[in-house]
């Protein structure tokens, strides 16, 4: 069912930008319209671009903030999560915890 | 003979209507939430364009393009490797591989970890367990990971917990002290719940998904409040999700408040400012599926409901649509037909920010 939803209405999470979106709706309380402008104006598209696959894919690669299929060499996990960090100004709490594990 | 439509009970099963009779169901669904609520109803265009989803040719619907919002999740990876009978498909998998299948194979927007009994309470003595799984998660992930669970204030009570049943003391007309047990039940929840999450944020949890808020009553809506207030103070970023589990809060105590507003009675556009001052990012509307009714009846309820709830905040909705509620038949396999025009309707009627 939840595959259902995704198809139906989703953004498809980390094959276009719907992780970018979710995080400014939780992180800074914006709704979808002010949240999909924000992401939007961060990566330089459309709006209707962030569920477009074909338009985020290489976005994603360009700015290293995790692809959905397996690229060798391309941020993961928390690696990803740093460049988001950066790309949407945000702080993520694990990646917070990982560099006080390191310093 | 008029052309007949087909489309599904809130049990699931299928049925025929004509255009004239679905219709009339999405206006007695929405008369109905407005009746109960004291809010509007839908009007005529918004209506007929829920009749548009209902009859669309297609068995699969979507919303129109641009108009896609962020999915959350209930229940996180159990629902892979579940196996207790429950909505679980049982596959023998960690709760990172679902996770990570979650993310990569199914373009989940968000996603949660959730204990098997997906409850806080029984949490507290496996923590440590849920600790070390947040933190390898948080590691693989690039998603939006909460931590999900029910506050359940159920099991606080006996035989399951330490305070006595309040539902045994009403039946022998100790009413006063079935609200004490509430009460103390609920002031225990606080504590476990705000304990729990102090553990997950530690090691990177993103936040909270508190799932079904006032399945136990008022005072499973006034613990998760509390419990959500004392967080953010603790936490500023933390991210707080407070979906309820019906769209009326039950008055099992019937004299609990939350900053001065009683708990009890409280419709969904009524609990969305509660979970906004207690603190909450986004907001979980539900509405009950009745199964005696159509899905076109179930979901011109919904959307009325869900609709007045997305109005009146000022943070995201993320409408909860999962078995059984947002107009979605109460079935555990619920039919892709019924689950993707409650969906479509949801977004582009109601207005919401999430799923």
């Amino acid at each position: 069912m939840p595959i259902a939803h995704i198809m139906a209405s989703g953004m498809t999470g980390m094959r276009a930008a719907g992780d970018l979106v979710a995080r400014m709706q939780f992180a800074k309380n914006m709704r979808i319209g002010e949240a999909k402008d924000f992401v939007a104006k961060k990566l330089g598209v459309e709006n209707a671009d962030l569920s477009d696959e074909f338009v985020m894919r290489e976005i994603r690669e360009d700015l290293d903030i995790g692809v959905i299929t397996s690229v060798p060499g391309c941020a993961k996990g928390i690696a990803a999560k740093m460049n988001i960090e950066k790309l949407l100004g945000i702080d993520i709490n694990c990646c917070d915890t990982f560099r006080n594990t390191i310093a | 003979m008029a052309t007949e439509y087909f489309l599904r009970m809130g049990d699931g099963q299928k049925i025929f209507m004509t255009k004239e009779d679905i219709l009339a169901d999405i206006a007695a669904g929405c008369a109905d939430a407005a009746d109960l609520g004291d809010i509007p109803t839908l009007s005529e265009d918004e209506m007929d364009h829920m009749l548009d989803i209902i009859t669309a040719p297609g068995r699969i619907v979507g919303v129109e393009p641009g108009m896609e919002v962020p999915v959350t999740h209930d229940i996180g990876a159990i629902r892979i490797d579940g196996d207790q009978g429950n909505s679980g498909v049982g596959i023998p998998a960690s709760r990172l591989v679902g996770s990570m299948i979650h993310e990569r194979a199914f373009g989940a927007d968000t996603m949660e970890l959730g204990h098997i009994d997906y409850s806080f309470k029984p949490v507290k003595p496996v923590i440590s367990q849920e600790q070390q799984t947040m933190e390898v998660c948080q590691q693989n992930m690039v998603i939006p990971m909460l931590y999900g669970a029910m506050p359940n204030m159920g099991l606080y009570y006996t035989p399951d917990g330490p305070f006595e049943n309040p539902g045994d003391l009403m039946k022998a007309f100790k009413i006063s002290e079935a609200q004490e047990s509430i009460q103390k039940a609920g002031d225990h929840g606080i504590r476990d719940m705000v304990w729990i999450m102090q553990k997950l944020q530690k090691v990177g949890s993103d936040g909270v998904n508190f799932d079904t808020i006032g399945a136990a009553g008022d005072g499973d809506m006034y613990a998760s409040l509390n419990a959500i207030e004392a967080l953010r103070k603790e936490f500023p970023g933390m991210y707080i999700n407070a979906g309820m589990a019906g769209e009326l809060v039950l008055g099992m105590h019937g004299d609990l408040e939350y900053d001065g507003t009683r708990l009890a009675g409280l419709w969904p556009h009524e609990q969305v400012l509660l979970a906004e001052k207690a603190g909450a990012n986004t907001f979980g509307p539900v509405c009950n599926t009745n199964t005696s009714k159509t899905s076109a009846w179930n979901m011109g309820r919904s959307v009325t409901f869900t609709k007045a709830a997305v109005e009146a905040s000022s943070i995201p909705c993320h409408a909860d649509m999962g078995m059984g509620v947002g107009g979605i038949p109460m079935l555990e396999t619920p039919p892709i037909d019924a689950v993707t025009r409650a969906s479509k309707a949801i977004v582009e009627i109601a207005g919401v920010d999430g799923i």
